[in-house]
């Protein structure tokens, strides 16, 4: 056989998706009161997803990997989701741990949710600008992390899609190249 | 014994109707394969209301040297939990003992704080009541009521 293959190899890796597990969202929830703690783990679990469950957002700082002097890091084959975290919180609130998810680079892509007991307005547009995905008041209900989950699948599987369909792409054209070498 | 049955199913029903609504949603979440699920949450959130009046009542003790952030934090949290678990009562209280403390008065604080207690231990009590007589139904050979609240 001639050697004019292309030494690119087509890479299709069987895990395609980032998501934790099939179907399962891989949730970082974060909050300083335990009785919301078990709250949203119960709600989350009986959406259907993985969850990790910190008190503080240091140790969610700490669990991402964030920690460290250098907030490039990050922690190697975690797979999140979707960080939920409630607003506020004694030491560093739920904004200020937004901002330092938005500034790394290993994670400014994943999702973060604010929750609060308050409906102020300023507080919600604050954290909107600064990149959060949505504002949930708390109690939070079921039918919020339905929604929550099902949008996140939904952008996954397009995610998907289009990776897919790259491929498709790339596997047709170095098809047509090996036609033409008339291999 | 069918009367008696029915006399406690009919107590029951009472009882779950006044709590259901507050109850509505953490229902929700519990399960067949998870049945003490609301029997956890609520008990966590009835050691967290014990820890948080004692701390802030420490800090209401002295006239002369209240913390008021304290004490603030303290109605902050309850609040956020007596919300999430659907406490309602106690979760209005939190709303007056906020004012209490945004102005600085003690004795108002105090006054709910009181309340605060009250509500919670009531809530408590309504509780162990209700468990107590799903118990005695059962005992007695009959089923425990399903309410449907609208």
């Amino acid at each position: 056989m001639a050697e004019v293959m292309r030494s690119e190899t087509l890479n299709i890796s069987n895990n395609t998706s980032s998501l934790a597990s099939p179907e399962l969202l891989h949730v970082l929830a974060v909050d300083d009161s335990i009785v919301d703690r078990k709250f949203i783990e119960r709600l989350l679990r009986v959406s259907s997803c993985k969850v990790t469950v910190v008190d503080s957002a240091t140790r969610a700082l700490q669990y991402l990997g964030l920690d460290g002097d250098n907030n490039s890091g990050g922690v190697e084959d975690l797979k999140i989701n979707l960080i939920m975290t409630d607003y506020s919180m004694p030491g560093m609130t739920g904004y200020e741990l937004l901002k330092k998810i938005k500034e790394s680079s290993a994670f400014r892509e994943i999702p973060v949710v604010i929750m609060s007991s308050e409906n102020i307005l300023p507080r919600i547009d604050r954290c909107l600008e600064e990149g959060a995905e949505d504002f949930l008041l708390k109690p939070v209900k079921l039918a919020d992390v339905k929604r929550l989950r099902d949008s996140l699948l939904k952008a996954e599987e397009r995610v998907f899609k289009n990776m897919m369909h790259k491929r498709e792409l790339e596997a047709n054209d170095i098809y047509s190249q090996l036609k033409r070498a008339k291999i | 014994m069918n009367t008696v049955v029915a006399q406690l199913q009919r107590q029951f029903q009472d009882y779950l109707v006044s709590l259901y609504q507050q109850f509505t949603e953490l229902r929700k979440l519990q399960d067949e394969g998870t049945p003490d699920f609301v029997a956890e949450v609520v008990s966590l959130f009835f050691d967290d209301c014990s820890k948080l009046i004692n701390t802030m009542s420490r800090s209401l003790e002295r006239p002369e040297n209240v913390d008021f952030k304290q004490v603030d934090s303290g109605v902050h949290q309850l609040k956020g939990s007596s919300s999430s678990v659907g406490a309602r009562r106690v979760k209005n209280v939190c709303i007056s003992f906020k004012e209490c403390c945004d102005v600085q008065n003690r004795e108002g604080c105090l006054r709910c704080l009181q309340q605060v207690d009250y509500e919670y231990k009531m809530l408590k009590t309504k509780l162990q009541d209700l468990f107590n007589l799903e118990q005695r139904i059962l005992q007695a050979g009959g089923m425990i009521p399903q309410v449907n609240i609208s």
